[in-house]
This record gives C-alpha cells, sequence and structure tokens, in this order.
C-alpha cells in the first residue's frame, strides 16, 4: 500500500517545483490562461501556475487572459480578459484568522469566493474599483468595471 | 541584403499604462459626468448561504443581500439596484468565472485524548488524500489542528500545532515534500461539535488536512 502511494506522489513531487506559500506569500496562482502577467516592484513576472502572488503585486490580463488565485486565507479570486487587479495588502494570522485583505480591481471583470478573514470579522475584505467600494459580508460576488463602451 | 526585422517594442512604457487604469478617474473627478460600465452582482453561495455585499460610491450606497442581487454604476455617485440571473451572470462574467480555482477540501484525521496518536479508523483516508492532491493544479496542503476545551488556550494552542505538525511528519513519510506543506494550530477556538469549558470531546480532537 505505501508503495504504490508513493508511486503515486512520486511523479508530483517531480512535476511541481514551485513551493508552498510561505507565510510573506498572500496565495498561489491556479490557473492561467492567454496572456497574463504579475506586476511587482518595477519587474514583470509571467503569472503562471505555482507562480506566489504576494501584497502590493498588480495582476494583469490581456485580451485573450485570464487568471485564477487561492490565497492563504482559502479565498478564491479570479479575473477575466483586459484586467488589472491590486493586491493592496494581505494580513492573515492562520491561528486566530485576523487580518486584512484589500483588492482594487483598476479595469475588467473579478469573481470573488471570500475566505477565513471575510468570515472571521465583515471589515476585514475590502474590494475597491475606480467607482465604488465594496464592503463584503461573504461570499460570492462579481464585479465588473471600465469606461463605458460608446 | 538582409534587412533587419523591425524590433517589436511595447507601445506603452510601463508608468504610462498606470497612468491609463487611472485615466478615467481623473477624467470623472474633472468632468463629474464620465460614463461608466460598472456591474456588481451577488452570487448564492455553494454552500446553500448567500452573503451581503454593499456598494458605495461617493455616498450612495446599496446592500445587496438576495442571490443575483446586482448594482450598476454608470457614473460616480450613482448606484442602481436590479436583479440579475445564473445565465445573465454567465453571459456578463464568463471567464472570470471559468478561471476560478477549484475549491480547497477538506479531510479529518482524530486523536486520542490528550496525545497527538492517531485513532485507528484514520489512516485510511491518507489514500484519499492523496487522490485528491494528484487531482490538482499546484496543490498545496494546509494542516490544521484542533482540541477540545480540556486545558487552558495556550495549551491548547500549542497541543493542536502538535497534532497538525504530527500529521505533517507523516504525510513527508509517505512522500509529499515538506515544502508544499503548512501547519497551522486553531487551538479549542473551532470546534466540530459546540462544548462547554473543560468537557473532552473525541470529535473536537481532530487534524484538517485542507488541499487546495
Amino acid at each position: 500500500m505505501k508503495s504504490r502511494l508513493i508511486a503515486l506522489a512520486l511523479p508530483m513531487v517531480l512535476a511541481l517545483g514551485v513551493a508552498v506559500a510561505s507565510a510573506e506569500d498572500a496565495g498561489q496562482i491556479k490557473v492561467s490562461k492567454g496572456s497574463a502577467q504579475i506586476e511587482r516592484a518595477g519587474k514583470t513576472l509571467p503569472a503562471t501556475v505555482g507562480q506566489v502572488v504576494q501584497q502590493g503585486d498588480v495582476v494583469v490580463t490581456g485580451a485573450d487572459g485570464s487568471v485564477g488565485i487561492t490565497f492563504r486565507d482559502n479565498s478564491l479570486v479570479s479575473i477575466g480578459p483586459d484586467s488589472a487587479l491590486g493586491i493592496d495588502r494581505f494580513v492573515f494570522d492562520s491561528t486566530t484568522h485576523q487580518g486584512n485583505f484589500d483588492a482594487s480591481l483598476k479595469q475588467g471583470t473579478l469573481a470573488v469566493v471570500s475566505g477565513k478573514l471575510a468570515k472571521q470579522s465583515p471589515e476585514a475584505m475590502k474590494v475597491k474599483t475606480p467607482a465604488a467600494i465594496l464592503g463584503v459580508r461573504g461570499t460570492e460576488f462579481l464585479v465588473r468595471t471600465g469606461p463605458a463602451k460608446d | 541584403m538582409s534587412v533587419p526585422a523591425p524590433r517589436k517594442t511595447d507601445p506603452l512604457p510601463k508608468r504610462a499604462r498606470y497612468l491609463l487604469w487611472l485615466a478615467p478617474l481623473a477624467l470623472s473627478a474633472l468632468a463629474g459626468c464620465a460614463t461608466r460600465n460598472d456591474l456588481y452582482v451577488l452570487l448564492p453561495g455553494k454552500d446553500g448561504k448567500t452573503g451581503a455585499l454593499t456598494v458605495e460610491s461617493e455616498g450612495k450606497k446599496q446592500t445587496l443581500d438576495k442571490p443575483y442581487a446586482a448594482a450598476r454604476v454608470n457614473r460616480v455617485g450613482s448606484v442602481d439596484g436590479f436583479t440579475s440571473s445564473e445565465a445573465q451572470a454567465k453571459q456578463d462574467f464568463g471567464p472570470a468565472l471559468e478561471a476560478q480555482p477549484k475549491r480547497p477540501v477538506s479531510f479529518f484525521l482524530y486523536f486520542l485524548a490528550d496525545t497527538d496518536e492517531f485513532a485507528p479508523e484514520s489512516k485510511t483516508l491518507v489514500a484519499q488524500i492523496f487522490a485528491e492532491i494528484a487531482r490538482r493544479p499546484a496543490p498545496e496542503i494546509v494542516i490544521i489542528g484542533h482540541t477540545d476545551r480540556v486545558g487552558t488556550v495556550v495549551y491548547n494552542d500549542a497541543l493542536s500545532l502538535r497534532r497538525a505538525e504530527r500529521c505533517r511528519d507523516e504525510l513527508i513519510k509517505l512522500g509529499i515534500p515538506k515544502v508544499r506543506i503548512s501547519v497551522a494550530g486553531r487551538g479549542e477556538r473551532e470546534p466540530e461539535v459546540p462544548t462547554a469549558d473543560e468537557v473532552p470531546e473525541p470529535r473536537n480532537r481532530r487534524v484538517e488536512i485542507s488541499v487546495r
């Protein structure tokens, strides 16, 4: 039984070189399609599956792009094409579930399933757009923002 | 006689791209009438519970608290409520919805009182956990220890972490790389069965193995 389990686990180990999120990481990319990047401290990184996302990052997609991220508090956040999402603040205490999650959708579409932070405290998660501020009392919601097309 | 291929350059430097995002804001601040295409929709929760979302634009506020309750913001300072639908939401947000990561799945292992020894029936769960890990892209394993309410909060924080670490060591022995596993101790904060303080409860002496 044990050796069969190891046989199952080994290819997985080889296929996945990227480490689990450390305390400083906010989350990890689980889904990535088309053109997608992370802007971090003036650098552009590819938004590939397994890539970690940190506080301060801006995740940007092109016309054919989409990205799905699982955060450390189990928040699930995904963006569609031509979108830009700033991870302005992410703090999560895994013992008490206290902290803050502030994100800003600058452009495009966003789908959210809120996680342990919003469950612990209704003020813990905030999402803003250029036109509005959202207060999140859980759990699943959608956001689109951008100038009107004439 | 080779002609050098024209170099492909980014049409806008990075700074200018950020300014582009800001442009609609600046315009609306100046003119106060820039039209927007903003849409906010509350979905029913997968667990059957629907939460709530407040949408606020320059002092105007709407609370969305029913499935598919929605709001449009056509200009800053205007929030118009309406009701969307499942089909409409799919049409408006298809690619973002399709990019949602798989939901985390939890498995529970139980412990003998005041120890980090597994209750015997828990060992068979390990194979299921492996199968779930194999199904996911970039899988992470989060091991969360819990206790019953016998003992102090501080003692139980330490005991719950010890239980989580014991589990991690077992999974590492079975071939899961340490680097993919994180541990947390929740102590007695999240009982499966709520009890008064100092009540022994086997169902609360557990470790949650969350695969995401």
